[in-house]
Order: structure tokens, then sequence, then C-alpha cells
């Protein structure tokens, strides 16, 4: 998995409540047995106008944010479904830190199973990022993960919370699955004895 | 200490407490179809990694699959094809029991588990779908995964979680005639909000819990997960042992009897603390309906289209009108003066035997309006057996309905199963999202017989005075 260390880019302001997944990547565009080549078709319903060519009241769209690494956006950011497809559209879009007042769950745990950071900020924080986003490429914001602070382009701090679990794998680019397969044994133990208190449910 | 049905199923799966807070829990059970598995297959494969246990696991296609007559030939479109391919192979690769698209179990993931007996109570069920919250109808814990953790799942039978949070949510006395689980579940929604769950695993209980069948509780526990929470719960009783006696992979004869002594100790304990209590009243939930494009976007049938002027919230507010604009409404018209064109009765919600029993009480001997096209897709072949057992099929077909072949269908039209641009419908399904159902496709969400009924008049209809007159 790529790390997530420290990143300085352009923020983009999205200030809708409740994306849903449909929205970031929708269902039509489902069909891949792979994780890349999603970007082209992120937030396509609102990015595209019928005929294929760009909507220019989509902030992406606009020459400022073409390059944004990060969303400032609205609460309940990536409700709806479970589906991986939406973190890895806005991944291979080039979007590595969404910043929002709060997540879908299943979203929220997707973004870091796939190097992206998701900021839990209250709306009133969030408020003012939002206005730092709206001055484009302006307007830097730089995010450190080892630190847990935001820089705006102004120089103010901004602290933020995240597991200490989940920003150990992401710090490190650690494949959680790797980590889980060292424990191996304490599975295996545990596996032993739900086959004696609860047979029925082993059919090996 | 008291525990709640949560606490007791989330402790009995403690693999390993890590000293961060996150748990290594276990996964009893893993259901996998053709859109959320490949990219797993192919990281499992990429590492040289093998399933942990590949007896754990269930695997049937459903979102793709066409749902006409002659699905066997049809012509599905290539990716869709590939999708399906894939999951074969890599099943036959990985030793995965895989039912093919012609299996008469064939079916949606959430239909097929229950029917099949994969889904029991007390475990743990995993799957790339959100709708997995549906199993919690077992008093199973069971929730949606991202497809990086359907990898984790396979290699390891475990995931890294933290613990929810507990919200009960009772629901007391009973409901008025005509009013279903998915009035109960929207009335729900209306009330907390999507994300009114968020971070909790919520336990329904009260009479009017306790008074559904198998059938609605999955209907309720389905739709948690539009209410933010990636877990419902019902508390396992008589009948939920009912449903699950005799089903192919359930347990038999003295281990059937030694699996109910433990899940009659799944209830919450007298004197159990929730983080968060929500009370409703049975008698005052009125048939729901959705107006916009988010499932708590919900009122009764009898109400009217909402103002965005009414709202103050500046943001809430442009997304109220972006809703209307979207969905063609003006403020203050009338929910039953809306007309549709479209009727699609299906889905892991409402694709079960006795929705279709309760779409075919509705339009029995009746004809659906020339204005509008019906369609009837059951959940899985066997309810479809069972529905064409009993006729229904027949009452369905002669009233208008076209009677289809199992799959998600036009829940979220993955397939050739879509709405028109602008086209309005009254769905079963429980999400009406932008374009969910085709692009630019209006879906107002409801129960089978609220659907049925607008498929005979071609408005949004109140099933009360519908039935009544
Ligand atoms: S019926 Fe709809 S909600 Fe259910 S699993 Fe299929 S696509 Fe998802």
């Amino acid at each position: 998995m790529d790390k997530f260390t420290k990143l300085s880019a352009v923020a983009a302001p999205l200030p809708m409540p409740n994306i849903d997944t449909d929205m970031i990547i929708p269902q039509k565009h489902l069909k891949t047995i792979k994780r890349t080549g999603l970007g082209k078709f992120s937030f396509s319903n609102i990015r595209y106008h019928d005929d294929g060519s760009e909507r220019e009241d989509f902030v992406l769209n606009q020459t400022a944010y073409r390059n944004a690494e990060i969303l400032v956006t609205g609460e309940n950011f990536g409700c709806g479904s479970s589906r991986e497809h939406a973190p890895w559209a806005l991944k291979d879009f080039g979007i590595k830190c969404i910043i929002a007042p709060s997540f879908a769950d299943i979203f929220y745990g997707n973004c870091f199973k796939n190097g992206i950071l998701p900021i839990i900020l209250p709306q009133a924080v969030i408020d003012l990022l939002l206005d730092d986003a709206s001055r484009g490429a302006n307007a830097i914001i730089t995010v450190d993960l080892e630190r847990q602070e935001i820089s705006g382009p102004d120089g103010g701090k901004i602290s933020f919370e995240v597991d200490p679990y989940r920003r150990h794998c992401l710090l490190n680019g650690l494949d959680d699955i790797g980590l889980t397969l060292e424990k191996k044994d304490v599975i295996q133990d545990f596996e032993a004895k739900k086959r004696l208190s609860q047979p029925w449910l082993f059919k090996d | 200490m008291a525990k709640t049905l949560y606490d007791k199923l989330w402790q009995s799966h403690i693999v390993e407490q890590q000293d961060d807070g996150n748990c290594l829990i276990y996964i009893d059970r893993q259901i996998i179809h053709e859109v959320t598995s490949p990219q797993a297959f192919e990281g499992l494969r990429a590492a040289g990694r093998k399933l942990a246990h590949p007896d754990a696991m269930l695997a049937v296609p459903d979102h793709n699959v066409p749902t006409s007559a002659d699905r066997a030939t049809a012509v599905n479109a290539k990716d869709s094809q590939i999708q399906l391919d894939t999951l074969a192979e890599n099943c036959a690769e990985f030793g995965v029991n895989y039912i093919p698209m012609l299996d008469a179990r064939q079916g949606i993931v959430h239909i097929v588990g229950p029917e099949q007996g994969f889904t029991q109570p007390g475990m743990t069920i995993v799957c790339g779908d959100s709708h997995t919250s549906t199993h919690g109808a077992f008093g199973a814990l069971a929730f949606g995964i991202g497809t990086s953790e359907v990898e984790h799942v396979m290699a390891t039978q475990t995931l890294v979680l933290k613990r929810q949070k507990n919200m009960r949510i009772d629901v007391d006395g009973v409901v008025a005639a005509g009013i279903t689980a998915k009035d109960i579940a929207l009335a729900i929604i209306g009330e907390i909000g999507t994300a009114g769950g968020t971070g909790y695993v919520i336990e329904f209980t009260g009479s009017a819990i306790r008074d559904l069948s198998m059938e609605g509780r999955m209907t309720l526990c389905n739709m948690s997960i539009e209410a933010g929470a990636r877990s419902g719960l019902v508390a396992p009783d008589q009948v939920t042992y009912d449903y699950v006696m005799g089903r192919p992979q359930a347990p038999k004869g003295a281990a059937f009897e030694q699996a109910v002594a433990y899940w009659n100790t799944l209830v919450t304990d007298d004197g159990s603390l929730y983080d968060k209590e929500i009370y409703l009243k049975a008698e005052d939930i009125a048939p729901q309906v959705t107006w916009g494009t988010s499932p708590e976007n919900v009122l009764p049938i009898t109400g009217v289209v909402p103002n965005p002027d009414d709202v103050r919230d500046a943001e809430r507010k442009i997304a109220m009108q972006r809703a209307l604009d979207y969905m063609g409404l003006d403020a203050g018209t009338k929910l039953q003066d809306v007309t549709i064109e479209r009727v699609f009765i299906g889905s892991c919600t409402n694709g079960r035997i006795e929705d279709f029993r309760a779409v075919a009480e509705v339009v029995k001997g009746k004809r659906v309006h020339a204005n509008v096209v019906a369609w009837a897709v059951p959940g899985s072949g066997l309810v479809k057996l069972q529905a064409e057992e009993e006729g229904l099929d027949q009452v369905l077909i002669d009233a208008g309905f076209d009677w289809r072949e199992p799959g998600c269908s036009m829940c979220l039209a993955m397939n050739a199963d879509k709405l028109g641009p602008h086209e309005r419908c009254a769905s079963t399904s429980n999400r009406n999202f932008e374009g969910r159902q085709g692009p630019k496709g209006r879906t107002h969400l409801m129960s089978p017989a609220m659907a049925a009924a607008a498929a005979l008049t071609g408005h949004l209809t109140d099933i009360r005075s519908f039935e009544h007159g």
C-alpha cells in the first residue's frame, strides 16, 4: 500500500452534504475487475454534461483545482454502498486526503486501506478550510500525518485525531493482511476453542 | 454485568484485543458476489495467499445477471460477462461453493444466504455489500465491508475492527392494517436521518418488531445501513428457529438442539445500557414514501412535497432544491398526485415470498394502469418457484406485470434493467440516490403493497384508502 506521511497540495471545496458513493462513482462504471482506471469516471454525473463535455460549474473542472489532491467537503461524505470502487476512483483521480465534518463508516475505513487519509473536523473548522480552499491554486494546504496537523495557507495550524493503528499502517504503507497473518497462532487457538463450543459452525 | 445482544456477539468473537482499542474479530461466514470480489482474489493471487476457510464462504452472482426469460442465451454486456466469468473461475480455483446463474438457488446474496441456512444466529457474517445488515434479522452480527476487507477475511478469517456503540430502536404496539416492515424502516430513517445510526449497531426491539415475520425482520435490518448503521439486530426467537430449521446448511438433529440452546442466550440482558434509545409508537406509523434523493427524504403518503424555503440551513436548502429539481417535483404538490410510469417490485429489501403475496393480494383481478410498466423480479430462484407454486406469478401476469428471473435488476441498474431519463418509478428497493435506477431516473421508495397500488392507479396511492375503497 502507498504510504501517507505529509502532503502539500491544492484543496478543492465541495461543500455539499451527503455526497454518496453513487455520486462518487456511478454504478455503470463498477464493472471492472481491476482496482485502477476508475479516475476518469469519478463524479461523472456531476462532472460531465450528457454529451461528455465538462461542466464548468463543477469545482474539479476549474483550472485552479484540476490538480487538487485534497477535498474539503460536507457531512456524511461517502454514504451508501460499501463498494471500494469509490475510494479507488478518488485515488485514481489523484485525491489523497478528504476533510469533512463526518464520513459514512464503511467509506471511512475503505479510505485507509487505499492510502487515502480521511480527516474529521468540526463544521466551524471545515468552514475556515472551505474559505481557504476557495482561493484555489493560491492556497496550498499541508497535511502532516506524523504530527496530526494541518497548516493553512496563512500558516494557521489545525490538529486532528486519527486512530493510532490506522495511522501507523498509513505512515508505513503496511499491508494489514500481512500484519494479521503474523497472528496465525492466536487465530488458530481461537478457532480450536470455537470448534468445541459451537461445533455446528464447522463443516470441514 | 448486564450485556446487550451486540456486546455478546462482539465479545464472543474477539480473537485479540489490541492496545489501541482495535480488536481482531473472528468472522464465521463470508458471502461474495461478482462485483466486489474480483480485486480481492486478484490481491490474494498476487501475494501467493490461500483462503483460510473456503467452507465458510458462499458465492452467487446477482448484481449483473440478466433477468429476462432468455437469460441463458441473453447477450450480457461484455464487461458484465467478464465479472460473471471471473467469479466462476475464481471460485473454481480457490474451492468456494458457487451457485451459478442458471441454478434454481441463484438469487440476491442477502436472500440466498438465509434461504440456504448459511445465515444463522450468533454468527459474524460479512459480504462486500452494504446491505449485509439484512442478516442481522437472525441475531447475527452482519455488516458490509469493502473489497480490501473481503480479501482480509479470505486470507485470515478475521477483521481488525473497532467496537461500535449500542443503539436501541423500540417500536411498541401494533401497526395499522397495510403497514409493513418497510414502512417501519422508512419511518425510522425519517426520524433519525441517514447518518443517525453512524457508529452504532441498532438493535430493534418492541412488540411491533417481535410480531414481524423473518421476511419482515430482514426488510427492517436491510434498511439499517440507510440509517447509517452498518448492522441492525433482532434477537433470535422461535420465529427465527422455525425459519432456520431444515435449511440445507443449517445444523441438523442434536446439533440443531445444541445450537438453539446457545441461540437462546443471544438476548440483551435486563438492565443493559444503550448509548442511545429511540422510541416509536407502532400506531403512529403511516404508509411511507420518499420524495427526494436520499432515503431520509421520506414522508407519510398523506403529505405534500416540502418547500426548501422552510429550511434554514443554507447547504440543506440547496440540497433540497437540488433533490426537487432532480425529481421534477414542485413544493406543495400532494404526494398522492404524483404520477408514475414504472413499478419495480424486488431487491434484497422486498424481493421475498411475502412481498409477492402482498402484491398479488392488491392486484388480484385488476389491471396495471395503461401508462405504467410494472416489473416483478423475485429475489431468488427459490422465491420464484415458491411464488409459482402458489400461483402468484399468474395473478401478477394477468394484472399486466412482467414476471422476471431473479437478480438485483433495477435496484441498481447495473444490467439492462433500468429507468429511462426522467422516468418515475414506484420502487420497493432501498436507495433513491440520483441515477441509482438509471441515469436521471426518479425513484420513490415504498412498500410492496404501496407500489402495487401505484401500479394500478398510475400515481402514488395510500394503501389504506385503496383497500377500503
Ligand atoms: S438488491 Fe440492490 S441493494 Fe440489494 S444487493 Fe442487490 S444491488 Fe445491492
